[in-house]
Parts: structure tokens; C-alpha cells; sequence
């Protein structure tokens, strides 16, 4: 009978969309870490000790990643460091 | 020149060995000289699968250890012309199957056949990584379900870089989505994601799509490829397939309900 409830109801989001949704989101993201080589994360949590030794910064400030350009591996490493002018807590990009 | 084509899925249980025998049966049906070798050393069935199992005395890992040759190992399909079967071993381990043992067994099977068919054991292990090493083209047969579809998105990962022709640089394998196990019914009430759907996540381009059928369980309980059934839908869809693969146009069939639009409503 739920076949026939759900017609009427309408609204809720079927359990194959659910399970697509759910693969998009995991596929792309496995897809991610093992596309780059396996150093890749240790790195990221070494870079962050080093630059917290200075800086406050938590782990979301922190972007590594891997690319090809031509017949080169770029190595991208992108910090967003609080603003220093405000002696506020809150980060700023 | 042979084509080498993987059956391959990542998960156990959707359907590779089942997929592989009625492929493989039908490229021989079509005139191919067509090899099937079982890579799931300690593990094989599909010689069970295609109604072989008391005629095996030579097996790929004997092959290997050169205890006996390729046309003692090679067992010729009793219903199909052009068709032959390399099963595993059953005893031994699957180290036993070493790079330059297979590479050996390949080399000689791409001489004397058109297709060579590799069933790949479930898994990303070394019997796995062997099954696909000298690919040509895949098969990636994946179950319309989260586990089946996250596992073979890994295959196809592996499929990129860990073959010979990633190895080399040349032309990637060319990859071809088999969605098995398919319940159109439950597709309509949105209890199963659709073909195009678990497309869409893999990217890969959709080659066939395999009803699920009791034909299925009925052909491997006599050990007859479910291809040689030709009432069963099962059987015409894996025809379909490789029909498609072979170049031809063939529109997907089997994808919608029969069943009458009330029985959606009330549960059918």
C-alpha cells in the first residue's frame, strides 16, 4: 500500500533518489582522495601543525591539492590566514 | 589481433560469472572463436555456470606452472562451436597466478582466438588486478544498488591506472556499464534507482541491461548459459547486449512494467 500513500502524499523524495543522491555525493568524494597520490592527506595534517605553530587556523583553512598542467604535477596548497587587524576570534578569509 | 575483455564489478554476487558465460557464449554464437578464462583461483565456478565442472583436468594455474599446456587446460563448450573455457584452479592460492604466468597464457590465447574473456573475481585483490591487467575493453556489471555502484566506481578507478594500458599510456580500456538484476517495476515506484541513474553516477556508457529473471537460477542449476535460453528475457537482453557491443543498433528492451498501472498503486 505504500505505493498508493506515497501517490497522494507526493512530496517525499523516493528512496532511489535518496540512494542516487546519497552515491553522488561519496563517489565524487572518493573519487577526489584517490585521485591524488597517497601522501596527499599526510601532508595537509603536517602543513596544518607547522602553520598552527604561527597561526590559529583549523582544517577547513586549509586546501591541498593535485593537478596536471601540461606535462607537470601542480601541487596546490592554498591557506586562508585570519585577518591579524582585527583582534577578533572570528576567521576571516 | 584478439580483443581482452574484463567482466568485472568490484562486489560479489551481481552477476559477473553469470554475465561473463552468457557473453562469451554469445560472441561464439555469432562465429567468434571465443575464449573464457575463470581468474577466481580457489573460488571457480564458472565451469559450473556453463556445465563443465566433471570435464575439468587441467586448469589456467597448471597452464602456468607448465604442468600441462593450453589445449589440455582449454575445454571445448559441447553446445556452442567456437567456444572454450579455461577454468581456475581450485586448489591452489591466488598467488600462484604470477604476472608472467598470465602474460604467457594471454600472449598464446590472442594467437589462436577472437575474444578473450576474463572473469574477474569479486574483490580488488591480486586475482582481480590480473583479470583486468591486459584489458582491452571492461564490463562493468553493477546491481541498481549503493554498494554495487560505490564498488564499481572503485573498479573503474583501478580500471585507469592500474592496468597495462594505463601503465603505458596507450588508448584507456574502454568501459561498458552491464546494470544487472534489474526490477523495472520497482524503478516506476521509486523503490530502485533506474539504469540511466546508476549511468549517470558512473559515467560510463550503458551497454546492456539485464532483467532480473528465474531463468537465471534455473539455466545455472543446469549449468546451461542463460544466452542458450532463448524464451527468456534474461537471455534476449544479454543477446541485446552484445549485439551492441558488436556495433549494432539495438534498442533497450525490457526496461518497462508490464504490469498494469493499478497494481503500481496497490503495492504490486
Amino acid at each position: 500500500m505504500s505505493g498508493f500513500l506515497d501517490y497522494f502524499k507526493g512530496s517525499r523524495k523516493s528512496s532511489a533518489a535518496v540512494a542516487k543522491e546519497r552515491l553522488q555525493i561519496i563517489v565524487a568524494h572518493e573519487r577526489g582522495v584517490l585521485k591524488g597520490p597517497e601522501y596527499l592527506p599526510m601532508l595537509q595534517q603536517e602543513l596544518l601543525m607547522v602553520v598552527r605553530k604561527y597561526v590559529p587556523i583549523s582544517d577547513e583553512h586549509i586546501k591541498i591539492s593535485m593537478d596536471k598542467d601540461g606535462e607537470y604535477e601542480v601541487l596546490e596548497l592554498n591557506i586562508s590566514l585570519p585577518d591579524l587587524s582585527t583582534k577578533s576570534t572570528h576567521l576571516k578569509r | 589481433m584478439a580483443k581482452i575483455i574484463v567482466v568485472t564489478s568490484g562486489k560479489g554476487g551481481v552477476g559477473k560469472t553469470t554475465s561473463a558465460a552468457a557473453f562469451s557464449t554469445a560472441l561464439a554464437l555469432r562465429g567468434y572463436k571465443t575464449a573464457v578464462i575463470d581468474f577466481d583461483v580457489g573460488l571457480r565456478n564458472l565451469d559450473l555456470v556453463m556445465g563443465c565442472e566433471r570435464r575439468v583436468v587441467y586448469d589456467l594455474i597448471n597452464v602456468i606452472n607448465h604442468e600441462g599446456n593450453l589445449n589440455q587446460a582449454l575445454i571445448k563448450d559441447k553446445r556452442v562451436e567456437n567456444l572454450f573455457i579455461l577454468p581456475a584452479s581450485q586448489t591452489r592460492n591466488k598467488d600462484a597466478l604470477t604476472l608472467e604466468g598470465v602474460t604467457e597464457v594471454i600472449e598464446e590465447l590472442k594467437e589462436r582466438f577472437d575474444f578473450i574473456i576474463c572473469d574477474s573475481p569479486a574483490g580488488i585483490e591480486h586475482g582481480a588486478m590480473m583479470a583486468m591487467y591486459f584489458a582491452d575493453e571492461a564490463l562493468i556489471v553493477t546491481n541498481p544498488e549503493v554498494s554495487s555502484v560505490r564498488d564499481s566506481d572503485r573498479i573503474i578507478g583501478m580500471l585507469g591506472s592500474k592496468t597495462l594500458r594505463a601503465e603505458r599510456g596507450d588508448t584507456p580500456v574502454k568501459e561498458h556499464l552491464l546494470v544487472t538484476r534489474y526490477v523495472p517495476a520497482r524503478v516506476a515506484n521509486g523503490e530502485m534507482m533506474s539504469a540511466e541513474d546508476v549511468q549517470e553516477i558512473l559515467a560510463v556508457p550503458l551497454l546492456g541491461v539485464i532483467p532480473e529473471s528465474k531463468d537465471i537460477l534455473r539455466a545455472s542449476n543446469a549449468g546451461v548459459p542463460i544466452t542458450l535460453e532463448e524464451k527468456s528475457d534474461a537471455g534476449k537482453a544479454y543477446q541485446d547486449t552484445v549485439a551492441r557491443f558488436l556495433g549494432e543498433n539495438r534498442p533497450m528492451r525490457f526496461l518497462n512494467t508490464k504490469k498494469h498501472f493499478l497494481s503500481r498503486w496497490f503495492g504490486g
